[in-house]
């Protein structure tokens, strides 16, 4: 067996480089994390030529190698330490071929670390449209590399680049240019200091303002005689870099590329003028925002009817097929009920990972920004806020790990905490159900009455987020710099492959994630539901059956009340009563307190719960929805999920913080225990006082 | 002038960028001197500005822009 070559894709954000990625990989990817950080880490297998395989990283995106955020620190730590696993042979730079001057930037970056580099100029497919020619053999003997021109929506030069990397080794390493001359004596002195390193490395560890991996940093420490400059000093020195880089890849590019200005057309401004207008650009992110939702609810019902209706069958199916006994209730009640409460909500899940996918693949996103900056930081917030915000309708992990590109840290800790607010994709299942109970059926203005509920949750969920960034301004006092910097790239047309990857990535990623924990939860509880201490419990059919002795009821009757009687002397039931006191003012009962207890691990749990404890002893075939609406109040009579007790719980869970995963990224990303407690205590508080009120108001 | 006072569709010159307020980023994303600038749009109370930069579009809000000097063709 060959060893395999060892490649990194690096490049500008926007460049399509994703889009390679997926070309060279297909389907042979895994999406996981740096070891310690929340950056995601996408790495995967290609097949070359000749039996070789390449092992490829898709770094994130970075305009240069000066990092000002973690994710664009992965970058730079993977290239500087020779020693990781993962260090590089090869280094694919991927540009685009409309924005080449700034692309080549960081290309002659990487190529200063001597490390072998091949120059992908992507979009060739726009070029004859944009006026541009490339004198490719003059370019590759500047920038001394090899050039691979393709296109990833054409899928054109992609066997091409293939022949490029199994060649690697006849790549040059050689520099594009001398970085060292914008201050020679300095960089004289640190060549004599270090003989030992490569120059530009220490010259990147030195000017990093982010702390690096252990081993370089140490070396400039041990060192006494050297002395390091002071911050502005090394600020004027980067920039007098930028500029001298600019000067070489103008230069290059004045023979190596022709612009035809007459014959490029651009589309671009023609949108912006409309997409980002004053009135017309909200017009239309608010009718795209409400055709979301509209389709979310109305796309997704019919797959999520079959699926609610097949895994009740199966249950069903699984009683009558296998022999009677606690292993064939444990199957058919605990585990086929709990993994049915989270199979259902792949539709909605996979519909709204499309549209998000859609709207940052378009590049309509960066747009979005641009429109709402203004409007956000009244709140203390940035107009990149918009975009935690939305991803956070998805879910509020990587959403809060979206937050990395927001400059100013006051900015960015406000969207931290306020992201939870906005209506994650685990909170749709309880919204869905229960909207389904309470609220009729029927339209206006062909909108129906259920869809615009929904659309109100997550309006409630943004206006909580806002109005608590509001308050979060005017309390936090946190001074800090705030720049705002945000590419508009080119309207593109999302490939259909990489949507349909995100989509397929993020929905395994939520079924598995939540699946594990559903399914352990559902048979822990499915046990406690099922056993129960003392006489109460274990002889619950000769008390049963005497009391009610004298009425004479027939058959079906009296199992029915001596199994709701196990139930409430079961180890749940006892816990679920213990309870009850807290949350009868609110309008719930005990099940309902079990499953909101279970949700503060994760919120999904609230139905695979209620679909455990409910499935526990009932013979019918019945789906989860059915058995809700059956449930009885135990005080008042009448139905439980009646609308005022439908609408408590609708707030509150749009209010509550019950997600370990996302303290624990709020956690990470903000370095202490206290933010996350804060959230946790106070989101789930005011959760608890609006249902209260909610519920007293309306009952 | 700055950059801030120009009008929507003007273009300019960078002619010196204040190195002390302006990021980094910025500048290896283009607004160098010497590069044109064009103000393509302006979100309400002109602000963050939409600016093609020699090629590069992007948006930066009006504290940043009034710390890039520029000017115009016809002066």
């Amino acid at each position: 067996m060959s060893k395999q070559i060892n490649v990194a894709l690096i490049g500008n954000p926007n460049t399509g480089k994703t889009s390679v990625f997926n070309a060279l990989t297909g389907l042979n990817q895994k999406v996981g994390n740096y070891p310690g950080i929340t950056v995601e880490k996408k790495e995967g297998i290609c097949k070359l030529p000749r039996g070789v395989k390449a092992h490829i990283i898709d770094l994130p995106g970075t305009y240069s190698l000066n990092a000002s955020s973690l994710d664009e620190n992965v970058v730079i730590e993977l290239l500087l330490n020779k020693n990781d696993k993962d260090y590089p042979d090869l280094a694919v730079v991927v540009s685009d071929v409309e924005n080449l001057k700034r692309n080549l930037l960081l290309f002659t970056q990487i190529k200063d670390l001597k490390i072998p580099t091949i120059l992908v100029i992507n979009m060739s497919d726009r070029m004859a449209y944009k006026g541009i020619s490339l004198d490719i053999d003059y370019l590759e003997q500047e920038l001394k590399t090899k050039i691979a021109l393709i296109s990833t929506r054409k899928n054109k030069g992609i066997n091409e680049l293939k022949e490029l990397i199994t060649h690697f080794k006849e790549l040059s390493t050689e520099p594009c240019l001398d970085a060292s001359t914008i201050d020679k004596a300095y960089f004289e002195n640190l060549r004599k200091a270090f003989p030992n390193q490569l120059l530009y490395k220490l010259w990147l560890v030195i000017t990093q303002d982010v702390n690096f991996g252990k081993t370089d940093r140490k070396t400039f420490e041990a060192v006494e005689d050297f002395k390091t400059k002071s911050k502005t000093d090394l600020k004027r020195l980067q920039q007098k870099e930028t500029i001298k880089r600019y000067q070489f890849i103008n230069e290059t590019l004045k023979l190596g590329q022709t612009i035809d200005l007459k014959s490029a057309k651009d589309l671009r401004i023609k949108l912006d003028r409309i997409l980002t207008h004053k009135v017309w650009g909200y017009l239309i992110f608010g009718v795209i925002l409400l055709t979301i939702f509209q389709a979310i609810y109305d796309w997704s019902s019919i797959p999520m009817d079959f699926i609610d209706s097949s895994f009740a069958s199966l249950s069903e199916w699984t009683k009558n097929t296998l022999p009677e006994g606690a292993f064939t209730n444990l199957l058919a009640e605990g585990i086929i009920s709990g993994l049915g409460g989270i199979v259902i909500f792949i539709p909605q899940i996979a519909f709204l990972f499309l549209f998000i996918s859609i709207l940052e693949e378009s590049g309509y996103m960066s747009r979005v920004v641009f429109l709402m900056d203004r409007i956000m930081r009244r709140f203390g917030l940035s107009g990149k806020s918009v975009v935690p915000l939305i991803s956070g309708t998805a879910c509020a992990i990587p959403a809060i790990m979206a937050t990395r590109n927001i400059e100013s840290w006051k900015e960015r800790l406000i969207t931290i905490l306020v992201t939870p607010f906005t209506t994650c994709s685990a909170r749709l299942p309880v919204y869905l159900i229960i909207i389904a109970l309470v609220i009729p059926e029927g339209r206006i203005l062909g909108l129906s009455y259920q869809a615009l509920t929904l659309m109100l949750l997550y309006l409630i969920g943004f206006g909580a987020a806002v109005g608590s960034a509001w308050i979060l301004n005017k309390i936090l006092k946190i001074k800090s710099k705030s720049f705002f910097v945000v590419e508009m790239p080119n309207y593109k047309l999302p490939l259909f492959k990489n949507v349909a990857l995100t989509v397929l990535e993020k929905t395994k990623a939520f079924v598995f994630g939540a699946g594990k924990i559903i399914l352990a939860i559902s048979i822990v509880l499915w046990f406690l539901a099922s056993y129960g201490p003392g006489d109460n419990f274990n002889n619950a059919e000769s008390i049963v059956t005497e009391k009610f002795a004298s009425e004479n009821l027939p058959e079906d009757e009296l199992n029915e009340k001596i199994e709701s009687h196990k139930l409430e002397h079961s180890f749940i039931g006892i816990a679920g009563h213990a309870i009850e006191p807290a949350i009868r003012p609110l309008g719930y009962d005990w099940k309902i307190g079990i499953a909101i207890v279970s949700s503060f691990a994760a919120r999904e749990v609230f139905v695979g719960t209620l679909a455990t404890i409910y499935s526990v002893g009932s013979d019918e075939e019945e789906t989860i929805k059915n058995r809700m609406a059956g449930e009885v109040n135990p005080i008042l009579g009448g139905p439980l999920f009646n609308f005022a007790s439908g609408i408590s719980l609708l707030l509150f869970y749009a209010f509550a913080m019950q997600c370990m995963s996302t303290l624990a990224v709020v956690k990470k990303e903000t370095n202490s225990w206290k933010w996350p407690m804060y959230q946790l205590v106070i989101m789930s508080g005011f959760a608890y006082i609006v249902a209260l009120i909610a519920y007293q108001v309306l009952k | 002038m700055t950059l801030a006072e120009l009008k929507r569709g003007q273009q300019g010159t960078i002619t010196d960028v204040s190195s002390i307020h302006i990021p980094l980023k910025l500048l290896e994303m283009g607004c160098l001197p010497g590069n044109l600038v064009e103000l393509v749009q302006v979100a309400p109370f002109a602000d963050p500005m939409y600016l093609n930069i020699n090629g590069t579009h992007l948006a930066i809000r009006k504290e940043t822009a009034i710390h890039i000097i520029i000017e115009t063709a016809h002066e």
